[in-house]
């Protein structure tokens, strides 16, 4: 079944080959950032796959030292019992990935996490607001380089 | 030390502002506010609703107020470490969390299918019989939200047996720290399958006291049936798992999907919300499927009993701590892992570097996360009342939502 999927990716991304990456759990697949919402797109209406919910958006932070940020989508198919993990990569001085909530509105939630936690920007996102952190918080607390701020409201928060 | 927070009156709504702005409301409107402390928030959720007289035109719900930073917790201390931070998470099924953590390190290891079946049992065992205790503060507190005030507290008799008997068991009555990675704390004390079989016992016909006076009861009838109906294409693409989604009329049971631990050997039923007493999908029909869930989880402990005084019967060098790794450094890799809490699909996300025992990425895929999101979507053009029975029929867990 994996090779339909890749075989899908590859009609759909157009500005570069997708890796796949056999040894996660589920099996992945990593495309160009440009690309990703047109094979979100053709996964979520081809009725070969017809991947239907998205049960997990992360964030992962490369470090400064590489200056790259991943999302990684984990995309299952309720029908067809297919589980599927998409990446993209993003520079991590200009992380900005297309929003995927128009296709499942369960990205809304996950993606405004991502931006809170890391500061990754989500092009056409309907409400792109900090989501757990107080809106007037510092800096994105799961980045490899965070420092958090010295005091809040003149509480200190280094314990 | 003088006291430490400078206040100043505009620091509230600083850091957590209206989305809506007054300005823009026409005349008629007004947003009302509903916690984030009330106890029909189950916790510190704070819900903006815009007002037309007492229709609720929007729902903002605002989140983070019980936020403990649990990923950032998690990269920083080795995997076996983690697994109390993980009780925190969904803190009325802490057994049920710590068992989709603990598989999901397995796999990663490699060793999941070499944990013996005795283990495999009695983590279905302790996560069963901690399933019904959520179930019940989810009914329970349920019927309070909407009015009835005494079966909550019958059910909080009856979950105070659960209680007695994980204490038993681990050590504490909330927070375990029972289940590890490749393995088990401890062993069943001596004499536990016996108590357990009397639990059962004394359980089933307080159930059927339960259905006659609040689910069957006709005021609470009135109150959820045809209100919040959840459409399963809505449910689905907003990610809605666990007895929400089943309420809305899909077999849907990662236990069943995806087979996991023990449970393709177990013989129980998925019920689904068949819209007995308004349209599937109401919020009679997420209670109902919470109800005879407890029944189905009853099923399952009476045949782990069976099991665990048979075939895997306590031995003199049964050790479930054998397994238990030293030293947890997992190859570089990315992995997944979902298992159904009472609530819903409960994931992990990992990324393995190779090189150290913390993990890279810890992610914690919360399901009240993403029940709630649905929320905006349930409650337009509904009365405040409604809303509140809405609100408690999603069963939140606030410790898990914000993590």
């Amino acid at each position: 079944m994996f090779d339909i999927i890749v075989k899908i990716v590859k009609e759909a991304s157009v500005h570069g080959e997708p890796e796949t990456d056999e040894l996660a759990f589920p099996k992945a697949i990593r495309i160009k950032a440009v690309d990703l919402l047109a094979v979100c797109n053709a996964l979520y209406k081809n009725p070969e796959v017809y991947f239907d919910m998205l049960s997990c958006v992360t964030g992962i932070d490369n470090g400064p030292q590489t200056g790259t940020m991943e999302v990684a989508y984990n995309l299952y198919s309720i029908p067809f019992d297919l589980h599927l993990m998409l990446k993209v990569t993003v520079p991590r001085d200009e992380a900005k990935v297309e929003s995927v909530s128009g296709i499942w509105r369960s990205a809304d939630w996950h993606e405004r996490e991502i931006f809170d936690m890391f500061g990754v920007h989500f092009n056409n996102h309907p409400d792109l607001r900090r989501i757990l952190m107080p809106a007037d918080w510092e800096g994105h607390p799961l980045r490899k380089d965070y420092k958090q701020q010295a005091y809040y409201r003149n509480i200190k928060l280094d314990y | 030390m003088a006291v430490q927070y400078k206040h100043e009156p505009g620091n509230l709504l600083r850091s957590e502002p209206n989305k809506l702005k007054a300005e823009q409301l026409r005349s008629e409107e007004m947003i009302i506010n509903l916690g984030p402390q009330h106890p029909s928030t189950h916790g510190v959720l704070r819900l903006e609703a815009l007002m037309d007289g007492e229709i609720i035109q929007e729902v903002i719900p605002h989140i983070g107020y019980l936020h403990r930073c649990f990923e950032k917790h998690a990269e920083n201390l080795p995997y076996n470490q983690v697994i109390p931070f993980v009780d925190r998470l969904d803190y009325v099924a802490s057994m049920n969390s710590e068992h989709a953590y603990a598989m999901g390190v397995e796999r990663m290891l490699g060793i999941e299918s070499q944990i013996p079946k005795r283990v495999e049992y009695i983590r279905v065992l302790v996560a069963e019989l901690n399933r019904i205790a959520s179930h019940f503060i989810a009914i329970g507190t349920y019927g309070m939200d909407i009015g009835a005030f005494t079966p909550f507290f019958w059910i909080m008799r009856d979950r105070e047996h659960i209680l007695r008997l994980l204490e038993w068991a681990s050590g504490s009555r909330l927070l375990y720290n029972y289940i590890w990675i490749g393995g088990l704390y401890y062993d069943l004390p001596v004499g536990f399958e016996d108590r357990c079989r009397e639990f059962v016992h004394y359980i089933k016909p307080k159930l059927v006291e339960l259905e006659q006076l609040l689910i069957e009861n006709t005021i609470f009838i009135d109150r959820t049936a045809k209100v919040g109906v959840l459409p399963l294409d809505l449910a689905i693409n907003c990610g809605v798992t666990g007895p929400m989604l089943r309420a809305s009329g899909l077999r849907y049971d990662l236990r069943r999907v995806d087979n996991y631990s023990v449970y393709p050997e177990l013989d129980f039923d998925i019920p689904i919300g068949e819209g007995k007493m308004g349209d599937v999908g109401d919020c009679w029909d997420r209670t109902y499927v919470r109800y005879v869930e407890i029944h189905e989880s009853l099923k399952i402990i009476e045949q782990c009993l069976g099991k665990l005084t048979g075939e895997y019967k306590r031995t003199r060098d049964f050790d479930p701590q054998a397994l238990v790794p030293k030293k947890i450094r997992p190859k570089a890799q990315d992995l997944y892992v979902r298992a159904e809490i009472p609530k819903g699909e409960l994931g992990f996300f990992f990324r393995a570097d190779g090189r150290s025992d913390v993990p890279f990425r810890c992610k914690c895929r919360s399901c009240s996360f993403a029940n709630l999101s649905v929320l905006q979507e349930m409650s337009k053009g509904i009365l405040v009342a409604d809303l509140i029975a809405i609100v408690g029929s999603i069963d939140l867990n606030i410790g898990e939502l914000d993590r």
